[in-house]
């Protein structure tokens, strides 16, 4: 009969129409502005209204996402910050665009490299997210950051990151990404240890001798 | 009605209240146009792809009357630039410019608008778009993700919101002068460059320029 | 499909005696063709061994040598490895070499690229103009003398970065201020643009009938038009409203892949590869990962081999709704197909994200394996979506879709391709296999582990646009039926060997590694001279190279067909201009 496959079209179409009704009953009120109702929507078991109402209710981030890149620093008791970058270039080397600029300081005594950068930018308008930088630094010092909202209406001012901006806290980082953070704190406590041991075996080594 | 529209400062009297909205010109003037932005259907390159899934079901333009994408930009109030510009399409998005009708808005979708991106050193590549056209609000990221790109919007609403009727540029005498069109000449060439342009490559190059040049 | 010995001992120097000698310069392949016997040797090749299908055509610039070299990959439509024959000929200009339009028609549109980019004059071609930049445009960019206005170095990484990395944007530091260079003496006030006239000249015209003078009309769709997908432009003369010829013009997109990808370090590019076709990065990971796995000589563990085939399904699942969708919008449907396409696409995408860090542009493959192991519990979603989600909604498609009289009635018996056209074009990936054409990479000359999978090759026989959305539709169930069993199969393991470093040692050689993307075959064409950065790095991009055939396929429809046609190879810019 013609006529029928548009027909059958449209019962799918009313089909949707209905499901966002029947899924709302079935879920209740947990469906709309709560997490567990975003991840639902976000989840194959979805049916029905799909909307996420950005800005009210936002998308779960999961751990890997990436967008800016930013750098950590390690809070102190006396809380001073110690950064963890130690300027060595290899984010600066890898990076596709080459959208960072590190200047390393020199101790003006001794004209040596000091393992702290000076100053750290990176154009956010050459920036392309791959995140390689964090992905291949030694020191765990230059991760991808979640904040997506950077929206901005001067470019020229604003979209050139320097270090004060880049900085911030390992808290934050461990906050953003936990799995991750913890994983690289083992690791890092792991090296840590073996590095002591072996400076106790040698300590002990010189003792004999 | 937002409270921000219905709080121009003057005081209700209480037998009143809830009876009567009190607003200024230029608040409702603002309000009608920020909830009505009409972008034009124009996608450059992989931004669109996310500009396109910010208009579908999940992001939802229609959410802040965006949704009417309109591909003819005498029908549009903004130019949402995503993707890559390139010298050749530059002629085309500045020609698209001049012929938007006032009030115009333009939004640099991501790296590659903003400033060239990734692509930037690319011989083809213009870094930029606001060397050409303004641009009111940037998003940056490689690609803006959908609610990167609606908080770029929402940013570009509370623009609006601070704009008024006596200063605005569209309700002024004088007509607005369109954009010098680009040529694609051995490079791009910007109408108004044409002086510059001159000076440099017809006038004998001295050693100091040469240098400046090859730098 | 008859299974044959995918790599045939060829000796081409019993047949064709002192024409060709076989290239022996460490790490390369193939034969060196003498220039004035190439045509005679290609259509030998064609007919006498049934290479038929001209899969790549390139050109590198050997600028120390002084030499220019064009680069053919041909293969046989029924399957196995590619052969390579290049032709080198000496860099003065002007450098030319014999066209191959004659034995392959495919190889217009990448004979105009390597004259437009490299400057090689093909003799005999019959419409030689500048593809990707503009008539008029000084210089050919991807020679290794020309630099560009940002030209900083040959190769990355720049020393102004590190260690007295003074932060500037490149255009403060210029005259302009802008991405621009123009050649000494120019006055751009005597300038007259170039690029419409010779476009217009190069369509067909109206053939004049003396009963009924009509007159001819040129339309233009495109750059700014709903319906090209992106920034593409299609030049027609029509005759009424029938298309008479048509052009299609791109470089609206032209993104200097290739001229980036050569300063780039290996490692560099592949981030690059995600935003060449936009919508499926991460096929576009495996095929460049997979070139220069084979100059390196390495092969990724067998987890990693899964995790690859798992994303390039998905990959091609996303691109094919999307695709679908973005093709009902130009048949009139207007966004509610799409919408359910997306939404699919959406819940694929977040997979993605949990996984690579990104929705679209992964940048997740590495050489010798990949970047990181599925995050806890992503497995089972993908798991959850491949037995459960996936196959309903395509039912459902299905349903509501196919069968639908409006889409028979607009889809069928136009824009037809029969399949000696399909292959004689190099057309490639559902173009092709609609047209009857069972050529599919992932069986035809299998890579990674796409031998161990039960799957089908979908293939149509009528080759017009309807068949071309059956193809998609099938396509999505047989990636289906993969990802079952991939998620079952998936072995546990290291998905990386050893620690990455991110300067490879590539050994200096040839590579030509193609995948089956969901666009067709996406080949990567990479040249090392065993430094860091790749001496020469071309993409063969399905979607351009099918656009070839976009002509053929709209002459005789009407100019309402000429956008579902479009609508139904699936380009994508990024792809088609690099």
């Amino acid at each position: 009969m013609y006529g029928k496959g548009i027909v059958k079209g449209l019962l799918v179409t009313l089909k949707r129409f209905f499901e966002t009704y029947t899924d709302d009953i079935k879920h209740g009120k947990a469906r709309y502005y709560t997490e567990e109702g975003v991840a639902y929507r976000s989840s194959p078991e979805t049916r029905g209204l799909f909307t996420v109402q950005y800005p009210e209710e936002k998308l779960i981030t999961p751990e890997e996402f990436r967008f800016i890149p930013f750098l950590v620093y390690d809070e102190k008791d006396d809380g001073e910050q110690a950064i963890r970058c130690t300027s060595c270039g290899i984010c600066a080397k890898v990076c596709p665009p080459q959208c960072i600029w590190i200047e390393r300081t020199s101790d003006p005594k001794t004209k040596r490299p000091v393992p702290e950068p000076k100053n750290f930018y990176i154009d956010v308008d050459i920036c392309m997210n791959c995140g390689l930088c964090a992905e291949y630094c030694p020191f765990d010092a230059i991760k991808m950051d979640h904040d997506y909202e950077l929206a901005v209406y001067d470019r020229h001012v604003n979209n050139i990151y320097d270090k004060e901006k880049l900085l911030k806290p390992a808290s934050y980082y461990a906050d953003i990404r936990p799995l991750n953070y913890t994983q690289e704190e083992k690791a890092r406590a792991e090296a840590a240890a073996a590095k002591a041991a072996k400076a106790a075996a040698r300590a002990a080594r010189q003792k004999k001798q | 009605m937002s409270e921000s529209l219905n709080s121009p400062g003057y005081e209700i009297p209480d037998e009143l209240q809830g009876t009567v909205a009190i607003t200024t010109l230029d608040r409702i003037y603002n309000w009608g146009r920020r909830n009505s932005i009409w972008p034009m259907m124009f996608g450059l390159a992989c931004c669109a792809i996310e500009m396109i899934c910010t208009a579908a079901s999940r992001y939802d333009l229609a959410r802040f009357g965006m949704e009417v994408m309109r591909p003819s930009p005498r029908q549009t109030d903004l130019m949402i630039v995503s993707g890559t510009v390139t010298k050749k399409m530059v002629p085309q998005i500045v020609r698209l410019y001049n012929q938007m009708a006032e009030p115009r808005y333009v939004l640099a979708m991501g790296a590659c608008a903003s400033g060239g991106g990734p692509f930037k050193e690319g011989y083809n590549v213009v870094s930029g778009i606001d060397k050409y056209i303004p641009v009111d609000v940037y998003v940056p990221g490689c690609p803006p993700t959908p609610q990167a790109l609606l908080h770029g919007l929402i940013k570009l609403q509370e623009k609006i919101d601070q704009q008024s009727l006596k200063e605005v540029p569209w309700y002024k005498k004088a007509p607005s002068e369109p954009i010098p069109v680009p040529v694609l000449g051995p490079d791009i060439m910007d109408p108004r460059d044409y002086e510059k342009i001159k000076q440099f490559t017809l006038q004998p190059v001295t050693p100091v320029q040469e240098e400046e040049l090859s730098a | 499909m008859t299974e044959q010995t995918l790599t045939p001992t060829l000796n081409l120097e019993e047949r064709f005696g002192d024409w060709v000698t076989p290239d022996t310069r460490k790490g390369y392949e193939g034969y060196l063709v003498a220039p004035e016997h190439l045509i005679d040797c290609a259509a030998a090749l064609r007919d006498e061994f049934g290479y038929d299908y001209l899969a790549s055509l390139t050109a590198v610039d050997y600028l120390p040598d002084g030499k220019m070299e064009v680069v053919y990959h041909v293969s046989q439509s029924t399957g196995g490895a590619p052969l390579v024959f290049k032709v080198q000929v000496p860099r003065e200009d002007p450098v030319t070499v014999p066209s191959l339009v004659s034995v392959y028609p495919g190889a217009e549109f990448q004979e105009r690229e390597a004259w437009d980019l490299m400057g090689i004059r093909f003799e005999g071609h019959p419409d030689l103009r500048r593809i990707l930049m503009w008539e008029g445009f000084e210089g050919h960019p991807l020679r290794k003398d020309w630099k560009e206005a940002y030209y900083e170095e040959d190769t990355k990484p720049f020393k102004s970065r590190w260690p007295a990395g003074q932060v500037h944007r490149v255009e403060d530091t210029l005259p302009f201020g802008k991405n621009v260079k123009y050649p000494q003496g120019f006055d751009p006030e005597k300038w007259t643009p170039v690029e419409e006239e010779a476009l217009y000249a190069s369509l067909k015209r109206v053939p004049a009938d003396e009963d009924l003078p009509t007159e001819q009309l040129i339309v233009n769709l495109g750059p700014q038009h709903p319906s090209t997908h992106g920034v593409f432009r299609m030049a027609v003369t029509l005759d009424g409203e029938t298309i008479v010829d048509l052009k299609p013009v791109m470089g609206y997109l032209h993104r200097n892949h290739e001229k980036i990808g050569e300063r780039n370090t290996y490692l560099m590019n592949i981030p690059f590869t995600d935003r060449l076709d936009y919508l499926s990065s991460l096929s576009n990971n495996f095929g460049y990962v997979l070139a220069v796995e084979k100059l390196m000589g390495i092969k990724p563990p067998e987890r990693a081999e899964y995790i690859r085939v798992i994303m390039a399904e998905l990959t091609r699942i996303q691109n094919h709704l999307f695709a679908i969708g973005m093709f009902l919008n130009d048949l009139g449907a207007f966004f509610t197909p799409s919408l359910y396409a997306i939404e699919e696409r959406e819940l694929i995408l977040d997979t993605f994200e949990a996984v690579t860090g990104s929705r679209m542009m992964c940048n997740y493959m590495r050489f010798g394996g990949v970047a990181r192991d599925f995050p806890p519990g992503q497995l089972e979603r993908v798991r959850d979506l491949a037995f459960n989600r996936l196959p309903a909604i395509v039912d459902e498609f299905d349903a509501y879709l196919t069968n639908n009289e409006i889409v028979r009635a607009r889809c069928e018996g136009v824009g037809v391709l029969t399949p000696e056209q399909a292959i004689a074009y190099s057309t490639c990936g559902p173009v092709l296999r609609a047209s009857g054409v069972p050529y599919d990479l992932r069986r035809a000359d299998p890579y990674s582990i796409y031998d161990r999978f039960d799957f089908d090759v979908a293939v149509r026989y009528h080759g017009d646009v309807y068949d071309r959305y059956l193809v998609r539709m099938d396509e999505i169930r047989q990636s289906i039926r993969i990802l079952q069993q991939a998620v079952e199969q998936i072995p546990e393991g290291p998905v990386i060997e050893g620690k990455q470093q991110y300067q490879v040692r590539v050994p200096a050689g040839e590579a030509y590694g193609r995948v089956e993307g969901p666009k067709g075959e996406l080949g990567f064409y990479v040249v090392s001279n065993g430094k860091p950065n790749p001496w020469r790095y071309h993409v063969r991009a399905p979607s351009f190279i099918n656009l070839t055939a976009l002509a053929e396929m709209c002459k005789g429809n009407k100019i309402a067909d000429a956008v579902i046609i479009l609508g139904s190879i699936d380009i994508v810019l990024g792809e088609t201009d690099r």
